[in-house]
């Protein structure tokens, strides 16, 4: 017998248990929606702050061409997004190559077996390893023992420790991402392992690797503790010598032997003055910073984007 | 039941040379074993059908031959696999990317690389360190022929390979096995992915190929096999139950199993 309306087809209790369902779905719909407005507006609320209260500073030229100096309204940012560039430089130029090797002989190459269970266990503790750390082992290793200084050289190779799991770990995840069936493709016409994962795995994988990486490195441009405690300077005033030079042989190294500050350190030094002005342009360097975190980031975002374009499995 | 599938084997040896044999071959996938004393002797540029229900151990005994299973832990086998009589391709002194440069393989998805068309083809060459222009080009220009699928991608042979349809892609993916020029071409249920008329494509094709190659196939449809393969195994529960000419295994299986699973009461 068919039913006249289709709501005769459930019974009264039916529905008003349905009733409960739906609300306890809306509820939780709701929830979720405070919560990740919470989380933004807070973020959003912090940056605003930030960016009107140096306002002041960062609409002038010179607080970008300008050096640290004593007195508020000449002082500047000049070493500090030198000496960051530069630092950041060294990190991806260390950290790059040995985290993606590491990566690839993890994922491709060690046998499965408790060892390599014990050492991707510890990859993925190191990532949670207060950076503090990283700066006493830097403090020892690289200043005292191998006299690399207090330089930019130091500076780097510490940030490349600390970012090093980071790459391993998404190097890692996006190998894993790569259909076992293309491998297979390739070994079947006679590939060898590397070429497997020369001419195809790591292609393919390049953007999720790359994005990784850049978030390591935004991670690594706002560190500020592991620096401090080997012992970057807080206040200079010259920039280490130029890469580029205008005579033979062109390419100058030492400016990985220079004393450096980056941005976060300039920040610190600047919060921790009385001097009301100084305030101003420590908000005005944290809007910068939080400006290259962001720029690194979409960047990532675009080349994941981009270097994804063609590639569906 | 394996000696009968032996005494086929013979019969088999005065009607056609023999390409490639297998000798008392058993595979262990850990501890389980997956294959069970197969021996199977297969014709010279023929169509040899593979069937059986799942599970029976169809896909491991086709992945024997390209030395597939080399690539994972925990696999063991034991046997031999002899391609012209001679070379035992499962010995462990033959080097398994030598085995796959000679017997190529298409899979049961187009699984073509996210690159041209042309470098798909090209990739077989390109691991042997081929890089000479005319070299390639005519080897491409001939595989992709051979795949029926030359005028179809002619002037889109620097479009990726994605842009083509997936029986175009299963063309392609016959295109890049056959550029090697191999001995033997495996396939895993090669159209299970493909529609109809695509599958009919693929068919025909195969039939027109096993003039230059021999075919070994993977498949779980009886219809396909009875369609266009001269000589049919049937394996159950890792062992060669029956293997026969296609038409006498249809017609007259000797096997109450083949009996029972061609009338569709068994897999």
């Amino acid at each position: 017998m068919l039913a006249a309306k289709f709501s005769d087809l459930i019974t009264p209790q039916l529905g008003h248990q349905l009733h409960q369902r739906k609300l306890l779905n809306l509820g939780f719909m709701v929830m979720g929606l405070v919560a990740i407005m919470v989380a933004l507006f807070t973020l959003a609320a912090l940056i605003i702050h930030m960016a009107m209260s140096g306002w002041p500073r960062l609409s002038t030229w010179e607080f970008f061409t300008a050096f640290a100096s004593r007195r508020p309204e000449r002082a500047g940012i000049l070493a500090a997004w030198v000496g960051s560039l530069l630092v950041i430089s060294v990190t991806a130029i260390v950290a790059v190559p040995i985290g993606v090797a590491a990566g690839i002989y993890l994922e491709e190459y060690a046998r499965k077996n408790w060892l390599s269970e014990l050492i991707e266990i510890n990859v993925t503790n190191l990532a949670g390893v207060p950076s503090i750390i990283y700066g006493l082992l830097a403090l020892g290793v690289f200043v005292y023992e191998f006299k690399f200084g207090r330089s930019v050289l130091t500076a780097g190779c510490t940030l490349a420790l600390l970012i090093l799991p980071i790459v391993i770990v998404t190097t890692r995840e996006s190998l894993r991402s790569i259909p076992q069936m293309i491998r297979e493709a390739a070994y079947a016409v006679g590939a060898t392992q590397w070429q497997v994962i020369w001419h195809h795995v790591l292609p393919y994988s390049i953007g999720g690797i790359l994005t990784g990486t850049i978030i390591g490195l935004s991670r690594a441009i706002g560190e500020t503790s592991s620096l401090i405690t080997i012992g970057a300077l807080t206040f200079i005033a010259f920039l280490p010598e130029s890469p580029f030079q205008g005579k033979p042989p062109f390419v100058s190294w030492e400016w990985l032997n220079s004393p450096f500050t980056v941005m976060p350190i300039q920040m610190f030094n600047w919060v921790s003055r009385p001097n009301p002005e100084f305030q101003v342009n420590a908000a005005a360097a944290g809007t910068v910073l939080m400006t290259m975190t962001l720029l690194m980031n979409g960047f990532a975002i675009y080349l994941r984007y981009r270097l994804r374009q063609g590639i569906k499995w | 039941m394996v000696t009968s599938s032996s005494q086929t084997m013979q019969r088999l040896d005065s009607q056609f040379p023999i390409k490639a044999e297998v000798r008392s071959l058993d595979f262990y996938y850990g501890q389980s074993q997956v294959l069970n004393d197969i021996n199977l002797a297969i014709p010279d540029r023929q169509i040899t059908a593979l069937m059986g229900p799942s599970g029976c151990g169809k896909t491991t005994l086709l992945r024997c031959f390209n030395r597939m299973h080399d690539l994972y832990p925990n696999n063991r086998y034991r046997g031999e696999i002899l391609l012209d009589q001679r070379h035992n391709i499962l010995s462990p002194t033959i080097d398994p990317i030598e085995v796959r440069m000679r017997i190529g393989m298409v899979f049961q998805k187009p699984n073509p690389f996210p690159k041209s068309v042309y470098e798909n083809v090209a990739y077989g060459l390109r691991v042997q360190g081929r890089t000479q222009r005319s070299d390639l080009d005519e080897k491409v220009e001939a595989a992709l022929k051979s795949a029926a699928l030359w005028h179809e991608v002619k002037d889109r042979l620097k479009e990726p390979a994605f842009n083509l349809s997936g029986g175009q892609q299963q063309r392609l993916c016959i295109a890049r096995a056959l550029v090697t020029n191999p001995d033997l071409v495996l396939f895993d249920e090669p159209t299970s992915a493909l529609d109809p008329m695509s599958t009919a494509h693929i068919e025909e094709l195969m039939r027109q190929l096993k003039a230059q190659v021999t075919i070994l196939i993977v498949t779980h449809s009886l219809q396909q096999a009875a369609r266009f393969s001269d000589y049919a195994a049937f394996m159950y529960l890792g062992k060669l139950v029956e293997f026969q000419k296609t038409t006498k295994l249809f017609a007259e299986p000797q096997d109450p199993l083949t009996q029972s699973y061609l009338s569709g009461s068994v897999g």
